[in-house]
């Protein structure tokens, strides 16, 4: 029986009693429980299902490496599955469900699995879904997604809120334990920036329950020293519940603060992600004891020794009346002396050392335990809850010596470093033979940019297991990380601590030593999936050679835990199994983060509204009042068309584009890149930048000109502006404004450094108004007594004009074909510039329109769209812009590109307007076919639809594309095979499709 | 048409109050200066309508409207009341005429923002992987970072005064983002406050 006992419990408080619910059940903690310790202390052993075979589940550690022991937690909105008991603080009103079972936690069905255990080997998802084929979709898949995954995903919007937190550290010191606690303060004390993080509520970690005594003071007393000195330090930063989740390059660590999980109720972010750049980082991250490998150690009841020793210590909780203590190590003897010591029953410590434990054995002895050496469990006997033991010789094949009876097994087969941490970036092992334990091996720390170690282990994170060794190495990784980081440690003596004779650790891997295989198939490595000793025998027997291999093979240490109390334990199995020494099977991967994080802290604050920033012109807002359907266009709104009562969006485009060609239109062309370059060798820049010239551009004049890359493929257009003699201003798409100017820069940063010409990316200094239509110059001549004629301001040109006080820049170019403006002016006037043409276009009905409508508008007109016409591998050739690529430019970029033979074919697919014989609209991207079959037997394309709109203006479908040898088959019609089995009949036409001469813009 | 249009700000009169303040700023007149940094024109009327000396990498020197912000080893931010704008591009043309320059009004091209109270910085280290710590970020200093997922610069007023620009067209994203992280409630208690 699992109870709380009366007294002691040095984490809770008896006096703050709260009521949290475990499956619908009311149950009863305190203050500075964990849901692992509430439910043990009203007797819940059993608290979920393993993943395969649905076994019963108890908790089985005390803290971050618990594989059983997982809830879903919380409702609604903040329900979450998969979250350790072990590492939940209690709070009153907790909710809390177990999960993987049906109908119920003690009545499965699905624990039927456990008895299919032979027909469910190793491999048997490879194995099984193979055959037959048509098994795969109807059977094997419905059933692996009804299994998958061992809690449920949440239903609903996460509620709370998270968010991230930048800093930067000389030192960053992970676990708060005493090794933590001694480095972080070696470090501060000479003044360097340190910053201690704790994953749990607490300081010290495991010492103040394992004991000891340290300067001649008890180790609790001098933990609490170490903690009012480093809370002194102006320089050192300490924050608990917070995890070193993961290294990553350049000194980069992330923390996981989980702020609120323990007080739903103090509001303010759920979790916060510290993303911390450390100049050296100290990895204190402790050990986890193993567990050892006998048959029915699955059992709720069996337990890690250090666990069963954590709820005693910590929360006055005695998982068993009867304890037996199972170990290879004088440390099990620990737990079988604190329980001596609060009252409980230890019947036996069955240590697997003939020759028996040190002087904690010897203490053990002295409290009158029994003590069996040379021994091991044959077998823990129970269900869903240990009654008893077998116990037998450890040297034999398990021939039972007796039974003892116990409700509770403390298991301890050594301890292993935390070395994750130290392995996320690169941090290489050793394999200490004489502990039986991997760690950190200090001549191949992760590097830094300069080539030095940016991570040390401290403690017995860095396998220094004893109390003694561990303060002095502690100390030791503080003091060399300051001086690593500019700082001068004082010189002092480490704190000492006294040492206990402890004799040496027996490796077990299996116990007893020669199992057989009705033991060994009951022997549990991997918790959560269900992975046994056998399970790892029979995959090297059939060649799994590679630890990485026979993980994924077998899923050792692939569930949420990652395997952290498996994975010695696997490969040792493994090594044995090959007959090879551990070292050289090696370890799995070691990948960030250390435990899962919540997806709500990686994201942070970018979530709603902050999910992307979304760029507003400065008439967004009025856009937004009258109509506007959007349209995203990289991080910019911009209006498809704007509705008008209940018009659907093509009704409204069409409506756009009629008033356009018949009087006015106006529309916000503000995101339109423009970029200046200045300086003497500009011009001569500008001719390398794009594929016409623009060195002769005169002053006041205007030039559509075409950029290409070094492979002389399109990747951009626009209207170029001469401003003065050595200013020009480009406009690039609205895309292409950053990295068109990127383009730039790199080009005169990397190539042509000694030319003189400045850019600079003026795209946002200026709102940009499209005033289109025959009365164009009717309403800008509302505005201005400047002279606007066609002889004053002729096509192509731009002038600095003034309307109505305010001056803007006048660009007389067309995208639609009629007469047309652009107005720039000042963002800050932008809205009312805006606002002031509108309401002075009134008596010209004229309309704003959208992007639908200006891409109708191009279209009619045969004029090319950048990511329409091109998509990265069309040239300006294709595209029948020969007249745009200057042939007297000795270069340009993209030149050298489009002589290469393929660019030069012939038979390249090139532009021409294609109009359906029956008037409909080509649906976009559709392919033109020949009878014609390719070697895979399928119909050979010649061509493609890049634009296709319908067109009010001509009342029909009109479409632009490219097909083989297109402008040599004017006339001719082709197939476009449709979705449904259908051919739409396409005639080839010239793609101006309206106002050929170009007569309404130059007007 | 004779009434004067109104010139606006990004986003006029917008604030938000949590543990710190955040306020925008309204016009200010802004001019892009690139050069040779070195040359003594070119610093001479740097220093001379911004009214400060020449700041170094990474500086910015300021004098109430007033401020000099070295941006690149090419660049330069000037400020001074929007007004003033055109008087001194002009003066920049005089100057260095026949010089290899580049000027720009940018007035208009980005949103300001104060960000003010005791844990100011703290508000800023939620969004920015600078090093925004008083070390490395005292008054003088100007870091042109990223705020969440935009690019924006800043520096200090004084102690408590942090001022931030980003592109104009980002405002409302980057006023958001300040607002949320100053929320009442997620203070983090990193960085130490004055007395």
């Amino acid at each position: 029986m699992s109870t709380r006992l009366a007294t002691g419990g040095r984490l809770i408080d008896h006096a703050a009693p709260m009521t949290f619910t475990f499956n619908g059940k009311e149950m009863q903690g305190y203050a500075g429980d964990t849901l692992a310790s509430a439910l043990l202390a009203n007797d819940r052993m059993l608290v979920g299902r393993s993943f395969k075979y649905h076994r019963p589940r108890g908790i089985m550690a005390s803290g971050a490496e618990e594989p059983n022991a997982l809830v879903g937690l919380g409702r609604d909105g903040q329900f979450e599955p998969n979250q350790r008991a072990t590492t939940t603080e209690l709070f009153d009103g907790l909710e809390s469900t177990s999960q993987n079972h049906w109908p119920s936690l003690d009545h499965d069905i699905g624990a039927v699995n456990q008895y299919l255990g032979r027909v469910l080997p190793a491999g048997f998802y490879y194995k099984m879904f193979l055959y037959p084929r048509a098994f795969w979709k109807h059977v094997y898949e419905p059933f692996i997604r009804h299994s998958a995954g061992l809690g449920k995903a949440p239903q609903d919007r996460d509620a709370d809120s998270y968010e991230h937190f930048h800093v930067h550290v000389d030192v960053l010191v992970i676990g708060g334990g005493i090794a933590g606690l001694q480095a972080a303060c070696a470090a501060g004390r000479t003044g360097a920036k340190v910053l201690l993080i704790e994953q749990t509520a607490h300081w010290g970690g495991r010492a103040p329950v394992d004991g000891g005594v340290v300067d001649g003071i008890s180790v609790d007393a001098f933990t609490q020293n170490l903690i009012a000195e480093l809370d002194a330090m102006e320089n050192v930063t300490m924050r608990l519940r917070t995890m070193g989740a993961g290294v990553y390059d350049h000194g980069y660590v992330l923390g996981y603060e989980r702020r609120t999980d323990h007080a739903p109720d103090m509001g303010g972010p759920r979790h916060r992600l510290w993303r911390i750049r450390a100049a050296r980082t100290i990895t204190a991250t402790g050990a986890i004891e193993r567990p050892l490998s006998f048959s029915g150690n699955d059992i709720p009841g069996v337990m890690l020794a250090s666990a069963v020793r954590d709820y005693a210590v910590n929360f006055g909780v005695a998982v068993g009346d009867r304890t037996l203590v199972v170990t290879n190590n004088d440390d099990g003897y620990r737990t079988a002396i604190a329980l001596k010591n609060l009252g409980l029953d230890v019947p036996a410590v069955i240590d697997a050392r003939p020759a028996g434990g040190g002087a904690l054995a010897q203490e053990a002895a002295s409290l009158g335990i029994r003590i069996e050496t040379g021994k091991a469990v044959a077998k823990a006997l129970g269900g869903k809850r240990i009654t008893g033991a077998a116990v037998c010789a450890q040297a034999g094949t398990g021939s039972v010596d007796e039974e003892i009876e116990c409700d509770c097994i403390a298991m301890s087969g050594g301890w292993s470093p935390v070395v994750h941490l130290w392995s996320h970036c690169g941090g290489k092992l050793i394999w200490d033979a004489d502990h039986a334990f991997f760690r950190p091996d200090p001549a191949r720390p992760p590097l830094g940019a300069e080539g030095q170690g940016v991570v040390m282990a401290a403690g017995s994170a860095n396998g220094a297991l004893d109390l003694a060794i561990a303060l002095a190495d502690a100390d030791y990784a503080g003091r060399k990380a300051a001086e690593a980081t500019g700082y001068r440690p004082k010189r002092g003596r480490p704190p000492e601590a006294e040492q206990a004779g402890e004799a040496p650790i027996l490796p077990v891997w299996q116990m007893p030593e020669g199992a057989d295989q009705t033991l060994r198939a009951k022997t549990w490595l991997d918790f959560q999936n269900d992975v046994k000793v056998t399970d790892v025998q029979l995959a090297a027997r059939e060649g799994f050679e590679s630890v990485e291999h026979t993980k994924r093979y077998t899923t050792l240490g692939m569930a949420t835990d990652q395997g952290k109390l498996s994975n010695i334990n696997g490969l040792a199995v493994l090594s044995e199994a090959l007959g090879q020494a551990i070292p050289a099977t090696g370890t799995t991967t070691f990948r960030p983060p250390y435990t899962p994080i919540s997806m709500g802290a990686i994201a942070g604050e970018a979530r709603g509204d902050l999910f992307q920033p979304l760029r507003r012109t400065p008439m967004h807002e009025w856009h937004e009042a009258n109509g506007a359907e959007w349209e995203p266009v990289g991080q910019w709104r911009r209006p498809y068309c704007y509705i008008q009562g209940d018009e659907t969006p093509a009704d409204a485009v069409t409506r756009e584009v009629t008033a356009v060609r018949q009087s006015l239109g106006l529309l916000d062309a503000s995101t339109l890149g423009k970029i200046i370059v200045k300086g003497p060798d500009a011009g001569q820049f500008l001719d390398m930048m794009y594929t016409n010239m623009m060195s002769n551009l005169g002053i006041g004049k205007c030039r559509y000109g075409l950029m290409c890359n070094e492979n002389g493929f399109l990747i951009d257009d626009g209207v170029v502006a001469r401003i003065d003699a050595d200013t020009w201003l480009c406009h690039t798409t609205t895309g292409g404004a950053d990295h068109i100017h990127a383009h730039m820069e790199e080009w005169l940063q990397t190539e042509w450094w000694d030319w003189q010409v400045y850019t600079a990316n003026v795209t946002e200094q200026w709102a940009q108004i499209a005033v289109v239509g025959p009365n164009a110059r009717n309403l800008l001549e509302k505005f201005t007594d400047d002279d606007l004629s066609a002889e004053a301001f002729p096509f192509m040109t731009w002038k600095d004009v003034t309307l109505n006080s305010v001056r803007a820049r006048v660009f007389r170019i067309s995208f639609s074909g009629e007469l047309s403006y652009e107005v720039a002016t000042p963002a800050g006037m932008g809205r009312a510039v805006w606002n002031e043409l509108l309401a002075g276009a009134e008596e010209f009905g004229a309309t704003t329109y959208g992007t639908e409508a200006l891409h109708v508008l191009r279209a009619e007109k045969g004029f090319i769209m950048i990511g329409d016409e091109t998509d990265g591998t069309v040239t300006p050739q294709d595209l029948c812009l020969n007249w745009a690529v200057s042939k007297k430019k000795h270069d340009f970029i993209g030149k050298r590109g489009q002589q290469r033979s393929h660019l030069c074919d012939p038979k390249r697919w090139r532009l021409v307007g294609l109009q359906t014989l029956d008037g409909s609209v080509l649906p976009d991207g559709a392919y033109a076919a020949t009878q014609a079959r390719n070697a895979n037997g399928q119909r050979k394309t010649i061509g493609r639809v890049t634009s296709t709109y319908y067109s009010p203006t001509l009342k029909r479908g009109i479409a632009m594309g490219l097909v083989e040898n297109g402008p040599q088959r004017m006339g001719e019609v082709i197939d476009f095979p449709m979705l449904d089995g259908t051919v739409q009949q396409v005639r080839i036409v010239d793609p101006v499709q309206y106002d050929k001469a170009g007569e309404k813009q130059n007007v | 048409m004779s009434e004067v249009w109104q010139n606006q700000s990004a986003l006029p009169g917008a604030s938000a109050t949590g543990f710190a303040r955040v306020d925008e700023i309204g016009l200010r007149g802004a001019i892009v200066l690139r050069g040779d940094l070195s040359s003594s024109a070119v610093k001479n009327v740097a220093t001379g309508i911004g009214g400060v000396d020449m700041p170094g990498t990474l500086g910015i020197n300021l004098v109430e409207e007033r401020a000099v912000a070295w941006m690149s080893p090419d660049e330069l931010l000037l400020m001074m009341p929007y007004a003033e704008v055109d008087v001194a591009l002009g003066q920049i043309h005089k100057t260095l005429e026949g010089q290899h320059y580049l000027a720009q009004n940018v007035s208009d091209t980005r949103a300001g923002f104060l960000v003010s109270g005791a844990r100011a910085r703290e508000v800023l280290a939620k969004l920015t992987p600078a090093d925004v710590s008083p070390d490395a970020f005292p008054k003088g200093v100007v870091r042109r970072s990223k705020l969440g997922q935009v690019p924006a610069a800043f520096w200090l007023n004084d102690e408590g005064d942090i001022e931030v620009i980003c592109f104009r067209s980002v405002a409302q994203y980057v006023f958001d983002l300040l607002a949320n992280a100053a929320k009442a409630g997620s203070e983090v208690g990193y960085f130490s406050i004055p007395d």
